[in-house]
């Protein structure tokens, strides 16, 4: 059996100790590229939404190099995501490749059938196991740390291209290490190296929140380096959501000692008091947090179509009327242009930084108007 | 004499304003950008040069979807986007401002203003329906002129209901109304209401448009749109003198406050002589296969961007040519 699964944020260094660990042999897709959402956009339906379209161009190359068999976390309530599995699958047997689809359900449901999937693919020795999903845990969340640390980072850097190789290459290293303890080391190094690229003193800062769906929140490539363009404008960024909060609270069902999203979910009331799918009940909540937090302004994310997130837009504004926080919507598909996305967000920080400047200094620029 | 250049390299025209040390529009220029960015910024450079006489460059400042392009070939004090250069512009022309509706060649925004600094604004996204180029394209399917397109519109008498939502469809609803023999005016008038109305309810849903309200952008110049504003909100529209030109007004002023006591990095007007090729390429480094820009002056390479990793943009560029 060759086990192939989609790409999402740094998802793949959990996938690939996980699967391993379960005593399969595991083909990485190629990272997304434009090749990726070429053929994607190729075979899948044309309103379909982008995380669809690009997930299908990570089986396809995955395939191309022996994949038989894609394993992926399926979805439920009143969101496209509950189809992927399904439609994904019958694309690809239109298209003759004969592929195995193995769909994970969040737990929320029943823990019985995810047990059962589990057990599909397991083909190895239980201590081996619970060793891969061990390894597979300090990677993601050590993962999360160095991203986190990133997104921190990036404002202040002295060179921030160097701090983007830095990171990139122990993400290269955090992958081929089997041993948790060389998970810890290099965590360690890399921290230490980027440290020495931090500059204190740095000044206007500001702090913006990033809340939407999930995969578009997570998958830089889906949302064209969002982090990094805002990190560049001297923005510090916080998401609503990590890849290993995410997987502690819906596929563990938060079992594990770590910052858990729900208590921040309640938060959605008296704003949104319904699940309605997908993330946006979780849009709203972190926006409600974010806000009361202090943070400058809030950028949501989701993908052209997306019901739940256009559901969380139009209650957006009574956040934004409510605690006077700044919010942007920025919605994505396949366009690779930059130049359109880059333009929104320099205004909006230049509209935070003028706002700031007024409140706090009176702003240099308004007096001359 | 010494003045701001002000540059907006947009998709459809390319707008240069030179302003003076008492913020006087002294020139502006309007081109048709034509798909070919660095002639058009040359060509308007050389004839700001001959009509106010070889003057000197104290500031630049570019703006538009060209501005990163426009600030390497000429040398930029202050590269901004459309949407503060335009709050600039029009917090400095319309005193007390509080909405600037904008509406240009490909995309349309609009700006909340409270004390003369953008409070919130909006930029459509995803389609460009209610655009500069897609009444140009009406205006020459039905043989008019475009300068005569809004006061065509002010003669109808009832304006026809034509489909806003997008502009394929307002198209094929516009044809049916013309088929069924409705007056030229009613439909053009029809076709007013249904940008203003798509335009309202893409960018202005959840916003309080307040008075005064700004309209500028090239369409600005259609009075049957101003007019179908006035009726929509039941607010008096100011369409400012320069409406055109406003983004390149903004980034004038915005490159005269960056300069105080600094030197220009204007590159003089003699670089309209100098040859510029644009080029890219796909890097092959990694999976992000990122497509590199490269422009050259003379055969030099002077700036390269597109790159994520940031391998090309960080080369030092003063000894690389190209063929």
């Amino acid at each position: 059996m060759k086990v192939t699964y989609p790409h999402m944020g740094n998802l793949y260094l959990a996938a690939n100790a996980l699967l391993e660990g379960l005593g399969c042999e595991v083909i990485m897709p190629p990272f997304c590229s434009k090749k990726t959402l070429s053929l994607g956009t190729k075979y899948a339906p044309e309103s379909a939404c982008l995380p669809l379209k690009i997930n299908l161009g990570n089986y396809l190359e995955a395939i191309e190099k022996g994949a038989d068999t894609i394993v992926m976390i399926g979805g439920v309530g009143p969101c496209r995501i509950g189809f992927y599995g399904q439609t994904q699958s019958d694309i690809l047997n239109d298209l003759g490749k004969n592929i195995k689809m193995v769909v994970i359900e969040p737990p929320d449901v029943s823990f019985k059938e995810v047990w059962q999937k589990i057990m599909e693919l397991k083909n190895a020795s239980w201590v081996k196991v619970i060793k891969g999903v061990h390894l597979a845990w300090e990677k993601i969340y050590s993962a999360d740390r160095l991203e986190k640390y990133m997104e921190w980072l990036r404002p202040r850097a002295i060179k921030q291209d160097e701090a983007e190789k830095i990171y990139n290459e122990a993400l290269i290293l955090l992958d081929k290490t089997k041993n948790i303890r060389q998970v810890k080391n290099i965590v360690k190094n890399t921290l230490h190296k980027l440290e020495e690229l931090a500059d204190y003193q740095a000044e206007n800062i500001i702090k913006i929140g990033i809340v939407g769906e999930v995969y578009t929140v997570i998958e830089q490539y889906a949302n064209l380096q969002l982090e990094r363009q805002l990190g560049k404008l001297g923005v510090e960024v916080e998401r609503s959501i990590y890849l290993s909060e995410w997987i502690n609270d819906h596929l563990l069902s938060g079992i594990l000692p770590i910052k858990s999203s729900k208590k921040i979910d309640q938060l959605a009331s008296p704003f949104l008091n319904h699940f309605i799918g997908g993330h946006g009940k979780q849009t709203i909540s972190h926006s409600v947090d974010f806000a009361r937090r202090g943070f400058d302004g809030i950028i949501q994310v989701g993908p052209l179509t997306c019901m739940p997130e256009i559901v969380a837009e139009s209650i957006l504004p009574a956040i934004n009327e409510t605690y006077g926080v700044p919010i942007m919507t920025i919605f994505v598909d396949e366009q690779s242009g930059e130049a359109g996305l880059n333009t929104r967000l320099e205004a909006f920080t230049d509209m935070i930084k003028y706002k700031k400047d007024l409140n706090f200094k009176g702003c240099e620029l308004c007096q001359s108007i | 004499m010494s003045v701001y250049l002000g540059i907006d390299v947009g998709s459809v025209s390319t707008n240069i304003v030179a302003m003076s040390e008492d913020d006087k529009i002294l020139q502006k220029i309007y081109l048709r950008t034509k798909g070919q960015p660095i002639q058009t910024l040359l060509e308007g450079l050389k004839l700001i040069k001959e009509k106010l006489h070889n003057p000197e460059v104290k500031g630049v400042g570019t703006t538009g979807s060209g501005r990163q392009l426009a600030a390497v070939i000429i040398g930029g004090d202050v590269v901004k986007n459309e949407i503060t250069a335009h709050a600039v512009a029009a917090a400095k022309m319309v005193p007390g401002v509080k909405t600037v509706i904008e509406i240009g060649g490909q995309d349309s925004k609009i700006i909340i203003m409270k004390n003369g600094i953008v409070n919130d604004f909006a930029m459509n996204t995803v389609c460009a329906a209610g655009t500069g180029s897609f009444l140009d394209q009406q205006a020459s399917r039905l043989n008019i002129r475009i300068d005569d397109f809004g006061s065509i519109a002010l003669k109808a008498k009832n304006p026809v209901r034509i489909a806003g939502r997008c502009t394929v469809f307002a198209e094929s609803d516009m044809i049916h109304k013309q088929q069924m023999g409705h007056s030229l005016e009613d439909i053009l008038a029809g076709l007013c209401e249904a940008l203003v109305r798509n335009y309202l309810s893409n960018l202005g849903k959840g916003k309080s448009l307040l008075e005064p309200v700004a309209f500028q952008g090239g369409v600005a110049a259609n009075i049957g749109i101003k007019h179908a504003f006035e009726k929509a909100l039941s607010l008096n529209v100011i369409v400012p003198p320069n409406f055109d030109v406003m983004g390149a007004i903004g980034v004038a002023y915005l490159a005269k406050s960056a300069v105080q006591n600094g030197k220009s990095k204007f590159k003089g007007f003699d670089i309209s002589e100098a040859q510029f090729q644009a080029s890219s390429f796909e890097c092959s480094n990694c999976s992000n296969a990122c497509e590199v820009v490269q422009i050259a002056k003379d055969k030099k390479i002077i700036a390269r961007w597109g790159d994520r990793c940031g391998r090309w943009t960080a080369l030092d560029k003063t000894d690389k040519m190209i063929g």
